[in-house]
């Protein structure tokens, strides 16, 4: 079956329990949109299904494309095509951009394989043309010193060149501006189609304007309590989470 | 066009694994001067190499020197007291008349550095090579044309007996006998290493190269080079080092003298990867008169214990000196460098930056020493070192001395330390990169900006030898 699939995943940190009996399942080619206030767990499900040793999973499963992740290394989740556009991306200093890109993609191949050096930044460059980063760009280092929109442009340059079955983009769209938010969302969206599956964490309905989701779910204290399609989040953003927390209370 | 496509390119032609030092093959020696240190031992070097009455009065004095001095525990390691002295072999060859072609090297001795890949090298992009086996240099070549030029590129075995008048001038004159107790054992026990003499006004392109190898236990390595360039001449050296991995300590203990003389330059490039039985206690150091340049890339990986501070003489007016360093220490292993910058001159200027990393268990110390008297005016000093610790329990030392008198020179002093965090490397992970290949590339971002003022050849095989030991050093 070719999705990320999530059933009754319980995820403790530090000994407490963040994420509750969270299922959900992502068909490939669709885009999910979680959303759901502050503290609500949605980070926590991001870092753990990308393997961080902070974040304990206590029962549940997980699987990409049925293999089961929650046994394997951060860097085999990764190779078995999960991406994670983070949150706040890690400064690597000294690493360009262009030499940790090829050495995340040389990471993927075979021993005897090599990587066609000019073809490489043929791809590259194109893919920094979609995201309007400045070709300068390649020879700085990863993070460092980069505003929070080029910090999150780099993120998705990385999935173009990366090639994931899956990505988990954790609030992609804060600190953006508008024109920011749009040339993301356009490199997004270009990636968009029937081998990628997307689950876009964030707070709010705007990003959704641009990156227009076949799903909306919501989160509330680990787990989802409202999923339903576009118009979801428009309604989320008319009445609020209070909303929301009023209606888990009733049921 | 970014200058990455052409490192990946030429990156191939010079891929060379330094795993492969660790092999040995059958010992098989006609000269051997036993076990233990003591006037016979020298006697027997001087004998066998048919030296001249003043090198072998030169030897016993040094002896002597070397006696008399302590172990400089109260400062450094006390891992110095375990070598001991009167179990090391002083002097192992096969004879002393290095070959000028490799077949009519010794075929083990020959398989060793094909394996090392040093012919291949020599014909990639050396102007000259030296391999030495043990005691002696078991080849040495160089190309023609230099030759013809009146460059001259032999072992000090050599370069003593064919080259007297320009060797007895300046030998022992940078770094006296007694300097320090090991430069003392050098003075006593010395053999092999390089003699070089540029003429006035030659450029050598491209650079001539020595490289070390330690064959048999219990050994003791000390080799002596004296590189003496001439007004305006232009030199660039390289040496390398191994050794197998023995279960006894083996001891490596060279003395370096560079001489720029007026306007010339010198570069002096060490990649050192010995096995992580050798003591390693090497004494560097260059004499830049005026207008002239002498700059040292030093690169420790790997040994037990290296205590090692090139420095430079800043003696004529405007002469620099620069210490590019990098140190990486593993589990086991302390890496106790910097440098010495000895301004003597008025306007002239040092640079030091030296960076170090602890993986492990390991140990870094940077020691450095910056010397501007009172008398002196437009001296500059810039020194940077940077520390990187890998694990929580690694460790990083930093003395730097700045003895500077008088008003009217600058110097500038930065230092750092930082670490690898679990963040980062959960980053680099997500992206694919094994744990080993994240701690490899956080370790090849830290030293980046220096490996740029590398020669391309040196950086590439050092981001290898970084590659081999993150390699082995995650659990």
């Amino acid at each position: 079956m070719s999705s990320l699939d999530i059933r009754n995943l319980e995820i403790h940190v530090e000994g407490k329990p963040i994420v509750k009996d969270f299922t959900l399942n992502v068909p490939k080619g669709e885009v999910h949109a979680l959303m759901g206030p502050n503290g609500s767990g949605k980070s926590t499900l991001a870092k753990a299904l990308a393997g961080h040793e902070d974040y304990q999973i206590v029962a549940g499963e997980a699987s990409l494309n049925g293999q089961n992740i929650l046994k394997m290394e951060v860097d085999e989740i990764a190779r078995a095509g999960l991406f994670m556009a983070f949150q706040y991306p890690s400064e690597i200093p000294g690493v360009s951009i262009a030499n940790f890109i090829r050495a995340a993609l040389t990471a993927r191949l075979a021993d005897n394989e090599e990587l066609d050096a000019a073809r490489y930044y043929r791809r590259l460059y194109e893919k920094m043309d979609l995201l309007k980063i400045d070709r300068k760009f390649t020879a700085r280092s990863v993070n460092e010193g980069f505003s929070g929109g080029e910090k999150k442009r780099c993120e998705i340059l990385q999935m173009a060149m990366l090639q994931p079955h899956f990505a988990i983009m954790d609030e992609t769209d804060s600190g953006l501006d508008i024109d920011a938010l749009k040339i993301v969302s356009h490199g997004v969206n270009t990636m968009r189609g029937p081998d990628l599956g997307i689950l876009l964490i964030t707070h709010y309905q705007r990003l959704l304007d641009y990156i227009v989701p076949d799903k909306v779910h919501v989160m509330w204290d680990g787990r989802i309590v409202r999923s339903g399609g576009k118009e979801l989040a428009l309604e989320l953003e008319e009445k609020g989470y209070d909303w929301v927390k009023e209606e888990v209370a009733v049921v | 066009m970014p200058a990455t496509i052409e490192q990946e390119t030429t990156n191939h032609s010079i891929d060379f694994d330094r795993e492969v030092g660790n092999f040995k093959y059958k010992e098989d020696y006609s000269y051997d001067a036993g076990t233990g240190l003591n006037e016979d031992t020298v006697r027997y070097i001087s004998g066998v190499k048919d030296e001249d009455e003043w090198i072998l009065n030169f030897r016993l004095k040094a002896l002597k020197v070397f006696e008399s001095k302590p172990t400089p525990t109260h400062w450094a390691s006390k891992d110095l007291e375990s070598i001991d002295y009167s179990k090391i072999r002083y002097y192992l060859s096969k004879g002393q008349q290095p070959s000028r072609s490799w077949d009519e090297v010794p075929d083990d001795v020959k398989e060793t550095f094909e394996r090392l890949g040093i012919p291949e090298q020599e014909r990639k992009f050396l102007a000259g090579v030296e391999a030495q086996f043990d005691s002696e240099a078991a080849y040495s070549n160089m190309k023609a044309r230099l030759a013809e030029e009146g460059v001259i590129f032999v072992g000090s075995t050599e370069g003593l007996k064919e080259h007297p008048e320009i060797f007895r001038k300046f030998f022992g004159k940078v770094i006296p006998t007694g300097d320090n107790k090991f430069s003392a054992l050098n003075s006593a026990v010395f053999s092999g290493g390089s003699f070089i003499y540029v003429p006035p006004g030659v450029h050598v392109k491209q650079p001539l190269q020595a490289y070390f190898r330690i064959n048999a236990e219990n050994f003791g390595q000390f080799e002596r080079t004296l590189i003496i360039a001439d007004e305006g001449a232009e030199v660039t050296y390289m040496e390398g080092c191994t050794a197998p991995k023995f279960e006894t300590t083996t001891l490596h203990s060279a003395v370096v003298e560079l001489v720029a003389l007026k306007g010339a330059r010198i570069q002096y490039i060490t990649v050192q990867n010995w096995s992580e039985n050798v003591f390693n206690l090497v004494t560097k150091r260059g004499m830049a008169m005026e207008d002239a340049t002498i700059k040292w890339i030093d690169c420790n990986i790997g040994s037990r214990l290296t205590m090692k501070y090139p420095g430079v003489i800043l003696k004529g007016r405007r002469a620099r000196g620069e210490v590019l360093s990098i140190a990486l220490a593993n589990n086991g292993q302390h890496q106790d460098t910097g440098a010495k910058m000895i301004h003597a001159a008025d306007d002239t200027t040092s640079n030091i930056i030296a960076k170090s990393i602890s993986v492990g268990q390991g140990r870094s110390t940077y020691r450095g020493l910056v010397q501007i008297p009172k008398h002196l005016k437009n001296c500059k000093n810039n020194t940077e070192c940077d520390a990187l610790l890998i694990n929580t329990n690694s460790r990083t030392d930093t003395y730097p001395a700045i003895n500077v008198r008088g008003n009217r020179n600058s110097v500038q002093h930065e230092a750092s330390v930082s670490k690898v965090s679990t963040e980062q490397i959960f980053y680099m992970q997500q992206r694919g990169l094994s744990e080993a290949q994240a701690m490899s590339l956080a370790v090849n971002g830290f030293v980046n900006d220096l490996i740029r003022e590398f020669p391309m050849e040196y950086s590439v095989e050092l981001k290898r030898l970084i590659d081999l030991q993150m390699e082995g050093s995650v659990g």
